[in-house]
């Protein structure tokens, strides 16, 4: 489509998520607040590949994000101490329940599938907040940590070394980003955009609308779930406030925000979501309130979210 | 064998029965116009013909098997493609990207990742094709929401095109047209359907697209099959005469 301009966005993104742990500081951040802003984005951005690039609403990814989240501390706590296996069973684990709640509730459309979502959403917090034996209930989980990776040769001190755990962080977001842009390049990444743009004529075309969409999701959990591990590592930590179905609304948020029609959209609306969190929550208790404003100005201003393009279309 | 078997077929909503016990065969080859008041069931025919929705009752064969049952996709698969009374493109792409989509569905790469050198070759050779088949060639790079209500037309029977269809379904494809964009539209079904001996059934207000085109013409009024013969046939019926066509003077004028 407009492949000069992704050329760019992308030469500037990847300039500035491999620098900015070195001039981060600089300008009042951290580089534990790059990579949340790293890891959020991830989420957003998988959310986004339903929400911009299939055009279906999800406000229940919060429950992936967490299953991911819990796959991975509770693996590594109890399980196998291994920073990958935890990740692969999180990733895992939020990809069945992708599957399964994705076949449960494909042939709602619209709203109705939103709600749906957001009914599982709050069954997944509720489990998690209940089962205290397994998941610490309302404590969350502790008394772990991220392992470091041997590799035979060397060892990979994840650990004990911050800013190595944000570049195997920025790996996982490259591994899984590219993955996403590769298939929204192609054909089956077309038939995603068709559904968005006209399911009637999509369908109408031979796309089978209901396997194209639970493909998608199922993708989109799939990565949520790894956002959701690496946040729980990054913070050797599971806290259930964090994974609380209003974490479903913040990535629909920052999706918006950002442009949820341009690919690198949900990144910028992370970082700003993340930045504007940091720099408020240590002013004021009313932090979300001043974000909602954003938010809104943002949507009045920018009808396509700040990375959005045509401000005049509409579209219904 | 008829291509199109269509065995008393029909649709209530609710009380409303928008299609009353409907029969028809459509032949190989054949331009069958459907023609009928505002109301009279025509969309709700194809509806039931392309699978938007399955009728009350009867069943409907296509080459030789019974669709009643299929969903859309499924009737595609087997030949069937279809364009609406109010035109459904992808507005937001280029004509060219409203055609890969077809092209792509077309030749079964909807589900895959990427495309290999000749795969990719053999979607832009039939995009080539289509584009040219359409009189698109100078617009395949202009976004459709901004074409004219004829060239969006022409897009979207160029969609339906690309799947290689056996029956080609056209609910009203002049309806909203000025003069010259009906002419157009009416030389783009011609063509199609004698250069690739293309079935085609079309619903259409506009007598002079229908009397132009059409070999056989079936009347509905009503949800019910009114009169069914060739243009002179249904020109001269008394019965359509007066259900339908109205004073004699409108049918003389229109038809001119
Ligand atoms: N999906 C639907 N639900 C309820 N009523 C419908 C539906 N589709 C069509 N109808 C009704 O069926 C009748 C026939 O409509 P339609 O097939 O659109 O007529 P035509 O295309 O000949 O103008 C109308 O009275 C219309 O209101
Ligand atoms: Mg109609």
């Amino acid at each position: 489509m407009n492949g000069l301009k992704q050329h760019y966005a992308k030469i500037i993104v990847w300039a500035i998520l491999l620098t900015i742990p070195y001039w981060f500081t600089y300008i009042g951040g951290y580089l534990g607040l790059a990579n949340e802003i790293v890891i959020y984005a991830l989420a957003a951005m998988a959310l986004n590949f339903l929400l911009g690039f299939t055009g279906v609403l999800s406000f229940g990814h919060a429950a992936f994000f967490g299953l991911g989240a819990y796959g991975t501390a509770l693996t590594i706590k109890f399980l196998v101490p291994s920073t990958l296996v935890g990740l692969a069973v999180g990733v895992l684990t939020a990809t069945v329940a992708g599957m399964v709640i994705g076949a449960l509730i494909i042939k709602r459309r619209g709203v109705y599938f939103a709600m749906a979502t957001i009914a599982f959403g709050q069954l997944f917090f509720f489990i998690a907040n209940r089962w205290n034996s397994v998941t610490g209930g309302d404590d969350g989980v502790g008394n772990w940590h991220r392992m470091p990776i041997n590799l035979g040769f060397t060892t990979i001190p994840l650990f004990h070394n911050s800013l190595v755990y944000y570049y195997f962080t920025l790996l996982l977001f490259a591994l899984a980003v590219g993955a996403m842009g590769l298939l929204l390049d192609g054909p089956f990444g077309r038939s995603l955009m068709a559904i968005r743009e006209n399911e009637r004529r999509a369908r109408f075309l031979g796309i089978n609308i209901e396997l194209h969409v639970w493909i998608s999701f199922v993708i989109s959990t799939a990565i949520c779930g790894l956002a959701g591990g690496m946040l729980a590592l990054l913070d050797n930590f599971v806290n259930p406030r964090d994974l609380r179905f209003d974490l479903s609304g913040v990535l629909v948020v920052m999706a918006v925000m950002g442009g949820m029609r341009s690919f690198w959209g949900p990144l910028l609306g992370a970082a700003i979501f993340q930045w504007l969190r940091e720099v408020l929550s240590s002013h004021t208790p009313n932090w979300q309130t001043y974000i909602g404003i954003v938010f809104v100005l943002v949507v009045l201003f920018f009808r396509r979210g700040i990375l959005g393009f045509k401000l005049s279309t509409v579209k219904s | 064998m008829s291509l199109l078997q269509i065995d008393h077929v029909s649709r209530h909503f609710g009380k409303l029965i928008a299609v009353n016990d409907v029969s028809l065969n459509v032949e190989p080859g054949e331009l069958r116009a459907i023609i009928g008041p505002n109301g009279a069931g025509k969309t709700t025919f194809f509806n039931m013909i392309s699978g938007f929705f399955p009728p009350t009752s009867g069943t409907i064969s296509f080459d030789g098997e019974n669709i009643t049952k299929l969903t859309p996709e499924q009737r595609v698969a087997r030949g069937m493609a279809r364009t609406f009374q109010i035109t459904e493109i992808f507005p937001e792409l280029n004509v060219a990207g409203n055609l890969r989509i077809a092209v792509e569905s077309a030749a079964g790469f909807r589900m895959k990742p990427w495309l290999n050198g000749a795969e990719k070759k053999l979607v832009a050779d039939r995009i080539d094709e289509l584009l040219t088949l359409g009189n698109l060639t100078t617009s395949a790079h202009d976004e459709v929401g901004a074409l004219s209500h004829g060239d969006q037309r022409a897009v979207e029977i160029m969609m339906a095109m690309a799947l290689r269809p056996k029956i080609l379904l056209l609910d009203e494809p002049a309806a909203g047209m000025g003069d010259q964009e009906t002419y157009d539209v009416s030389r783009l079904i011609r063509r199609v359907h004698r250069e690739q001996k293309l079935t085609i059934m079309l619903v259409e207000h506009d007598m002079r697209v229908v009397f132009n085109l059409a070999d056989r013409i079936m009347v509905l009024a009503e949800g019910a099959l009114l009169a069914e013969g060739t243009p002179d046939e249904i020109a001269q019926s008394d019965v359509v005469q007066q259900a339908y066509l109205g004073k004699e003077a409108d049918l003389g004028k229109e038809a001119a």
